[in-house]
């Protein structure tokens, strides 16, 4: 399985990716392709997961759109996503939040991460 | 059918064309050596046998040590037959280059046992339907085996649970995403028979 991990990083393009975990608010820029003509569509959420090692990682956001949650899983590698935004680190106590499913209104809040300037 | 031998390695996925993911496996195909060439005259049939993989010669019977020197090679693990490959010699190495980008080939692997396994998993039986009408205990159960007295016997090759997996199974029309020939490995779309390190034969389509 190395063999293919080492692989799969051959055939992949590197690409420079911020730091982000579970938690954060995020803009993905990706590319949508409508026939002929290419244009990039922001989705912003918040990362719930990531998910897998290597070239081969995924990660989902969820955002609430007209009162429905959506969900969206990008690979982190993949050559349509043009950018990723952070804008907020969230202050969570697990890698997979899960149960932000569950809640709604107030309680669906993620408190954002302040630093201590000390 | 001509091809060659080689081993899955493992699967993974990369970016296809728009960024699609294709799921894909990795095969290291070959090198093989030519190890005795069957002709009509002597055999009855035209073919070509290839070894692959390496085998420890204090592993190997005296008979088999002789067969491979023939060839001027160390001992082989695994040797297949081919046809349609007679203009090769004994001693010529056979690798991942015969194989192209786009073509599709098929895989033959023998698939990973699975046990004993009953008769919904083995053969695909829907099991008894509901929970109503007295059923409670017999959700996957085969049902009826026969009629009564007449023939008063179950019938031969009666689909029932038993041991499942281990057969051998040929993929076919696997598509050749990318051929590495400096590692002699190839990259097929999709899934193929087997566990990872398990030998597999990658036969050519005509």
């Amino acid at each position: 399985m190395e063999k293919v991990k080492e692989l799969t990083k051959k055939l992949t393009v590197e690409k420079q990716i911020p730091d982000f975990k579970a938690g954060d608010n995020i803009n993905v820029h990706y590319k949508i392709i409508e026939g002929t003509k290419e244009r990039i569509q922001v989705f912003r959420g918040d990362v719930i997961e990531r998910k897998g090692t290597g070239a081969t990682q995924t990660f989902t956001v969820r955002k609430i759109s007209n009162g429905v949650g959506v969900e969206r899983i990008f690979p982190l590698l993949s050559p349509n996503i043009d950018k990723i935004e952070v804008n907020k680190i969230g202050k969570v106590r697990r890698a997979k939040i899960f149960y932000i499913r569950e809640l709604k209104g107030k309680a669906s809040r993620i408190k954002e991460l302040v630093k201590s300037t000390k | 059918m001509a091809g060659l031998i080689g081993t899955k390695i493992g699967m993974t996925s990369i970016f296809g064309e728009g960024g699609a993911i294709i799921p894909c496996t990795v095969i290291q195909a070959g090198p093989c050596v030519v190890t005795q060439k069957k002709s009509k005259d002597k055999d009855g049939y035209d073919a070509i046998q290839l070894g692959y993989g390496d085998k420890k010669e204090k592993n190997t019977t005296k008979p088999m040590k002789n067969h491979f020197e023939k060839s001027g090679g160390a001992p082989k693990a695994k040797l297949v037959e081919f046809k349609g490959m007679d203009n090769l010699n004994v001693g010529d190495v056979v690798t991942s280059e015969i194989l192209a980008e786009g073509e599709k080939v098929n895989i033959v692997g023998t698939s990973k046992g699975k046990g004993f396994q009953g008769v919904v998993k083995r053969h695909n039986f829907s099991g008894v339907g509901g929970q109503t009408h007295g059923q409670h205990n017999r959700l996957r159960a085969p049902g009826s085996l026969g009629a009564c007295s007449t023939p008063a016997r179950v019938m031969k090759g009666m689909k029932m649970g038993g041991r499942m997996g281990t057969d051998r199974v040929k993929e076919q029309n696997m598509k050749i995403v990318k051929v590495l020939n400096d590692e002699n490995l190839i990259i097929v779309k999709g899934s193929i028979p087997g566990h990872n390190g398990a030998y597999v034969i990658i036969e050519k389509k005509k």
